[in-house]
């Protein structure tokens, strides 16, 4: 294995596993939104007890995406150091403004949210917990901006002298509002919201099927992450999936013939409900529907498609790519009729309670929409290959020169260790909260909500009252 | 005064802000298990850091975004040819990181030492390897004509890079003591408070052999105090903010002690950058290939975009961490939510 692939390998392994963790952030702060605005609304206790347990989750959640995250903006410069110094006018910029508009709202407000439930009233508390939700929106708005331009540049100028070559911006406003970043920034928050929903739907599920301690906070759960889910889901499987193919297609032609296999250009193009790809000889077999490929990717079902064998630069993932796709695709439109399914035995009469079997669908929800996620951040990046950005650098051409095969090696050892052991520790935690379910309130709060300042101006005045609480 | 300047000054002041914030917990973190005796009062250690370490920690994220916006030629360089120890510091990180969130989730004795010993640890060989690398840079890096660094870790383990990082270890040790005095009371503040002399006197005897092997190594950032005499400023500031730390511990003003030993770091990190203006990265093979914030930074429109971002951004940020500090003011609670 060449220093390249192992680069590869690394960055594949830690932007996977660093992507289980903002969409889980994104959607379920969204959750804890609705759910402490349901206690604002109604006052009733248990949706205050449930903010408690949710915001514990939260907690280890954005802790391992932090973790993960740090690990990713380090690694462009120490594994990508060509590709750092080409991009670095560019990309670097909106990571750095990431940094500033949405890293410091999420960490500033961060310990306000996990620890405001005794030192805030609920409008402050709900107020704190906003600011970090919006962090992680605006987190997740500027890395898609940096990715998007990798995927559709513009607003850049190629510069040669001084060397090293770089691409400078030109454009702010063009370099930030590429093609590509409407549909995909949309596609991105529905994914996420859909996973947010559905590990509150998994939970509640779950309650109602083994905790009877908890079940009515289980349905509590149902009656918001069930609607919230199945909107998302159905949005995104029919609205900005299909757009953000529709972008492939006119913007990445290379990228769209890989996702469906397609090797010779032809008019009407068929799509591939599943398959296999043989990329040596150049043929893709499977079940295929005529027409569906030109239609879905340009609204007409006669046009043509450019085929791989006709590309300049034909893409070098095209199995991986198409896999993936399908997986996506798949289990993303069967997802549908299963939400619509439990939501029908919900609101008719809450009959979903009854039905067990149904409740499990439910409770898997959540890992079929991780695994979805999953599969669709790679088909946005093994599908660009060969290219780091698409039709300028070549992913091979970004690497660094003085990293030796052996050092990543080791260290992808390394971070094969370390996360394996995050990720176990991880889910006996989760596993543990889960169990241990939400605590009743008297153990958690330390004083009644009313004593708790609920304005700005109460919080600011209150002078002496964090001192005055030391001696509880 | 160019666009380049103003960048290399909020490089600067960014850097200094991640010092001395996340460096007051990198210090608490390294005290944790000497200071603490029982398990209430590791709690409160945790607590005094518990709500603001992640805002703490981004200014070291967006201290990397900005030398990869600004100087992407520095960034690439450096993080490319000091690899292993930025894999190190990666480790040290993730691990720092997840531990204040686990420890509390279980109430197992073995649990929740395990993982003070994890957090110690980490933060220990955090700021070793922040002062390693740091040392490095003031001493000089093999940067050849095509930008790259080409180094192994035993290379960049030098006498002085190690003296340097040892420093750091002291400082933040001290700069965390302080804290905790400002931060909690009875026994553990009293503890704190006796911990004093011995971490200020390390760290004085330790930073006072940097200043002596700088000069006597000839290190290139010392040229500039020998060419010209307005610098001594910053360093002695730095010596009288100490004096103040000293000071206002004896009269139990802790925020003040505090403030000084803030000032203190952010003074010995100018008086460095002083040295190595206008270099960032200074080869030690050919000076013709050093890395200038003139050469090794982005085109004028980059520039005066991350300038529009930051000062956008910044006075929000700051506005809001104040804030945020001022939440949690005074000593520390342990609530039942707490970690």
């Amino acid at each position: 294995l060449d220093a390249e692939t192992l680069a590869r390998l690394q960055f594949t392994l830690t932007a996977s596993y660093h992507f289980i963790f903002p969409p889980l952030s994104i959607g379920l702060g969204l959750m804890l939104l609705f759910v402490s605005g349901m206690y604002l609304r109604t006052k009733d206790s248990k949706w205050r007890r449930l903010s408690f347990f949710w915001v514990k989750i939260y907690g280890i959640v954005f802790a391992m995406g932090v973790a993960t995250g740090v690990v990713m903006e380090f690694e462009f410069g120490m594994n990508w150091a060509e590709y750092s110094r080409f991009v670095g006018n560019v990309f670097g910029s909106l990571l750095a403004a990431e940094g500033v508009f949405a890293f410091f709202l999420e960490g500033g407000f961060l310990g306000l949210m996990l620890f405001g439930g005794n030192r805030l009233g609920p409008k402050m508390w709900f107020t704190a917990s906003l600011m970090v939700v919006v962090g992680a929106h605006f987190s997740a708005l500027w890395i898609v901006m940096a990715n998007s331009w990798m995927q559709t540049p513009a607003g850049y100028a190629i510069q040669d002298l001084p060397t090293p070559r770089r691409a400078v911006m030109t454009d702010f406003w063009q370099t930030v509002f590429t093609p590509s970043f409407g549909p995909r920034i949309m596609h991105v928050f529905f994914a996420s919201w859909t996973a947010g929903a559905a590990l509150v739907a998994s939970v509640s599920a779950y309650y109602v099927l083994r905790k009877q301690q908890f079940a009515d906070l289980g349905k509590a759960g149902l009656s918001i992450a069930l609607p919230a889910f199945i909107v998302f889901a159905v949005a995104n499987a029919f609205i900005f999936g299909p757009e953000s193919a529709r972008n492939v297609a006119e913007y990445q032609p290379s990228k769209l013939a890989a996702m469906e296999g397609t090797w010779d250009t032809e008019a009407g193009a068929q799509a591939y409900l599943f398959g296999w790809v043989d990329t040596e000889a150049g043929t893709t077999t499977g079940v295929a529907v005529p027409n569906l490929l030109s239609f879905l990717a340009t609204g007409d079902p006669n046009a043509t498609i450019t085929g791989i064998n006709d590309m300049e630069t034909p893409p070098t993932e095209v199995g991986l790519t198409f896999q993936s796709y399908h997986l996506m695709v798949g289990l993303g439109m069967a997802i549908v009729p299963f939400a619509l399914l439990s939501a029908g035995l919900w609101f008719w009469k809450r009959k979903l309670l009854d039905h067990r079997w149904a409740l499990w669908i439910v409770v898997s929800s959540v890992f079929v929409s991780l695994f979805v996620i999953t599969m669709g951040w790679w088909v946005a990046e093994f599908g660009r290959q060969p290219w780091v950005v698409f039709e300028v650098m070549m992913t091979a051409a970004g690497t660094s020169a003085v990293v030796s095969a052996e050092e990543i090696l080791v260290s992808l050892g390394g971070f094969v260790l370390i996360y394996t052991l995050l990720l176990v520790l991880f889910l006996y935690l989760l596993n543990a909260k889960i169990q241990h379910g939400p605590a009743p309130l008297e153990e958690v709060e330390s004083q009644p909500v009313s004593e708790l300042p609920d304005t700005l101006r109460g919080i600011f005045a209150a002078r002496g009252r964090g001192e005055g609480r030391m001696t509880k | 005064v160019t666009l380049n300047e103003i960048w290399f000054v909020l490089f600067v002041v960014i850097v200094g802000g991640y010092l001395i914030l996340d460096g007051f917990d990198m210090g608490v973190g390294i005290l944790h298990l000497i200071l603490a005796k029982t398990d209430q009062e590791r709690r409160t250690i945790l607590n005094s850091i518990g709500p603001v370490w992640d805002g703490n920690e981004v200014w070291l994220i967006l201290g990397g975004g900005v030398l990869f916006a600004v100087f992407p030629f520095a960034y690439a360089s450096l993080f490319s040819g000091l690899y292993v120890a930025f894999m190190l510091v990666l480790v040290v990180l993730i691990l720092r990181a997840v531990t204040l969130e686990f420890r509390s989730q279980r109430p197992g004795a073995r649990w929740r030492s395990g993982w003070d010993v994890v957090f110690s640890l980490s933060s220990l060989v955090l700021a070793l390897l922040l002062g390693v690398a740091f040392g490095a840079v003031l001493a000089g890096l093999p940067l050849g004509p095509d930008q790259e660094i080409e180094v192994n870790l035993f290379e960049l383990l030098t006498p002085f890079a190690l003296l340097v990082g040892l420093t750091t270890v002291a400082m933040f040790a001290m700069h965390g003591a302080i804290y905790l005095m400002m931060k909690t009371g009875d026994a553990l503040q009293a503890r704190a408070k006796r911990s004093l002399p011995y971490l200020m006197g390390g760290f004085v005897m330790l930073n006072t052999l940097v200043v002596a092997a700088a000069v006597v190594l000839e290190l290139p950032f010392t040229q500039r105090y020998l060419d010209q005499i307005w610098p001594v400023v910053f360093p002695a500031a730095a010596l009288l903010a100490m004096v103040g730390v000293w000071y206002f511990v004896q009269k139990a003003r802790f925020f003040d002690a505090f403030v000084s030993s803030s000032l203190m770091i952010l003074l010995l990190l100018v008086a460095g950058a002083v040295g190595m203006h206008p270099n960032l990265l200074v080869s030690n093979i050919d000076a013709a290939y050093n890395l200038t914030i003139f050469n090794a930074a982005s085109e004028e429109n980059t520039m005066v975009v991350a300038l529009v971002i930051a000062l956008i951004g910044m006075p929000f940020v700051l506005l809001y961490t104040a804030g945020v500090y001022y939440i949690f003011r005074g000593k520390v609670s342990v609530e039942p939510d707490s970690y």
